[in-house]
């Protein structure tokens, strides 16, 4: 049967966009009589939310509307579906920092991507110091660290984190995203990430790419 | 009839503002904690002590020779204010420690803050009363006030405020009433201590933060009582945020000046605010860190070509704050690179 996935993905973007929660919940229970749980997170909820970190990116959207879509989604994702029984089947450890900086908007955004894609996310709070952190990744045994950054130090100090890491044998990949990145594309390659998310949609991409990479 | 190249930066920034041409286009370096550096001491040192931000904004004017001299310091010194804390870092901007509101319910008891007993903007009142000692009416000395509408930001954090902002009209309207109260008297008392013009700085307006319809309906007002209650001239600025979309609302609304971002189209800007509002940008902080002598005078020369004539421009970052890492050869540069595309009446291409 040939599903028209299209249709709920229009409607939750716009219900998402309206800061509609009433309606993404009647949404995504429409949904779910004909999807599965695991198409409903990776065919309609991620994609609606890729392509509104598209529309932010294109300046047609506002990041406020990219935030509260990235937190009505987890709220609903996890109290309609019990969360737990709709995780993806390939868990890598992921955690999320802000190193040295206490702007934590960012990170809260990539955090309800990334929990309502399906993954369990660890949370390592904001204003962490660089040594600090890299003892909690090597700890973890981390597979993907999300740094997310408002400030230019912190961006910054991505690059020791990553060159760190790389020191002591761990096989982290670090991916890097914020206001600095966004606005000096070479900080990217300045502090050696493995990835840039331009906004907080791209790092699902980035995880099922590190993912299958890992997996060769 | 004065001379144009004796403009005093007073002279050469009202001219522009009028949108006339001065002698040169003016030019402010948004240095902050960049004062410490150049002092040799450390940013949090240097923010303690009223002395240290006056020598080294009159130091730095004297190095980079720039058009005005500013007042802030850091934008927590106003929550410091409310009872909140700031965090000081060897290599960046102090930020706003814990919000004050541990929920939105708090805001039902928060009560105005008297400016007279915050040492922290006690102190950038004593800077504003040294640095107009020392300039006279020579030199704008630009005062900044947190706008009521992105205050809260700090107050209660970004997540909160989103939430309160879409879903708790009653309180978001209460901690607006509590914010202009004190954004009025904090900018008035800047003003009265010998500031030139306020920076109201506005981030979470910008389209890039929330939607042009939810800022209008809510931060917008906020700003049009502001402009009644300030008694000078204000400067929008929203960081490194957009602004082409609000200009028609914001060009006619009695502002006097309007930063832009790196990321918009200078004539396109210049176009929505020809003879209106004078513009304040654009470069980008963040990429300045790299920039060599050429690439320094090529971004001057856009900004200038594509917003300079007929006056109504004075260049700056778009971020209204230099970093700390940008090298001090960048500053130079940039008056050289004024000196040379800079001067009226403008070459074109």
């Amino acid at each position: 049967m040939n599903i028209d996935y299209s249709k709920y993905i229009t409607e939750l973007q716009g219900a998402l966009l309206n800061t509609d929660r009433l309606a993404v919940e009647e949404i995504i229970a429409d949904a779910l009589g004909e999807l599965s749980k695991l198409d409903l997170l990776e065919k309609v909820v991620t994609t609606a939310l890729a392509a509104i970190g598209d529309a932010w990116q294109k300046g047609d959207v506002a990041l406020s509307q990219v935030y509260m879509s990235g937190v009505i989604c987890e709220e609903i994702i996890s109290k309609i579906m019990r969360a737990k029984a709709v995780m993806q089947t390939t868990q890598p450890k992921i955690a999320i920092a802000v190193l040295e900086d206490q702007h934590q908007l960012g990170k809260r955004m990539v955090s309800s991507v990334v929990r309502a894609a399906g993954y369990a996310l660890i949370d390592y709070g904001a204003g962490i110091g660089a040594e600090q952190l890299i003892e909690k990744v090597l700890k973890d045994k981390i597979d993907i660290l999300l740094l997310s950054a408002l400030m230019l130090p912190s961006a910054l100090k991505a690059g020791y984190v990553c060159e760190k890491l790389r020191e002591l044998g761990a096989a982290t990949k670090v991916v890097v995203g914020g206001a600095p990145f966004r606005l000096d594309p070479r900080l990217v390659e300045e502090v050696s990430a493995y990835a840039f998310g331009y906004n907080a949609s791209d790092v699902i991409g980035i995880i099922e790419q590190a993912v299958s990479a890992d997996a060769k | 009839m004065q001379s144009k190249s004796s403009m005093t930066s007073m002279q050469r920034v009202l001219t522009t503002l009028s949108h006339r041409e001065p002698d040169r286009v003016p030019y402010f370096l948004f240095l902050t904690m960049y004062g410490a550096k150049v002092l040799g001491i450390s940013i949090e040192d240097y923010f303690s002590k009223v002395d240290n931000v006056v020598e080294g904004q009159l130091e730095m004017r004297r190095r980079y020779r720039h058009d005005s001299l500013l007042a802030f310091g850091y934008a927590s010194a106003e929550l410091e204010a409310w009872g909140g804390e700031t965090i000081f870092y060897p290599d960046g901007p102090p930020n706003a420690a814990a919000p004050i509101l541990a929920n939105v319910e708090a805001i039902d008891q928060l009560v105005l803050p008297d400016i007279s007993k915050a040492q922290s903007l006690q102190r950038t009142l004593q800077v504003i009363e040294k640095l107009k000692l020392h300039v006279a009416d020579e030199v704008p000395i630009i005062g900044v006030v947190l706008s009521p509408f992105s205050m809260p930001i700090l107050q209660l954090g970004f997540e909160r405020y989103l939430q309160l902002l879409h879903f708790d009209k009653p309180r978001f309207n209460r901690l607006m009433w509590l914010n202009e109260k004190f954004c009025g008297q904090w900018a008035n008392a800047q003003l009265a201590a010998g500031a030139t013009a306020i920076g109201y700085f506005d981030p979470l307006a910008s389209p890039t933060m929330i939607p042009r319809e939810t800022y209008l309906a809510s931060g917008y007002q906020t700003f049009k009582r502001m402009l009644g209650e300030i008694n000078g001239a204000i400067a929008v600025h929203m960081a490194s945020g957009k602004t082409l979309s609000l200009l028609p609302d914001l060009v006619n609304s009695g502002a006097a000046l309007m930063g832009f971002s790196a990321e918009e189209n200078i004539p396109d800007i210049k176009a929505a605010c020809r003879n209106k509002v004078t513009l304040l940008g654009n470069f980008n902080g963040i990429a300045m860190r790299h920039w060599d002598e050429q690439e320094t005078k090529r971004q001057v020369k856009l900004i200038i070509d594509g917003a300079g004539q007929g006056g109504g421009l004075i260049v700056a970052d778009n971020h209204g704050e230099i970093p700390w890492q940008t090298p001090e050869q960048v500053l130079y540069w940039i008056g050289e690179a004024i000196e040379q595309f800079g001067s009226y009446p403008l070459k074109v291409n």
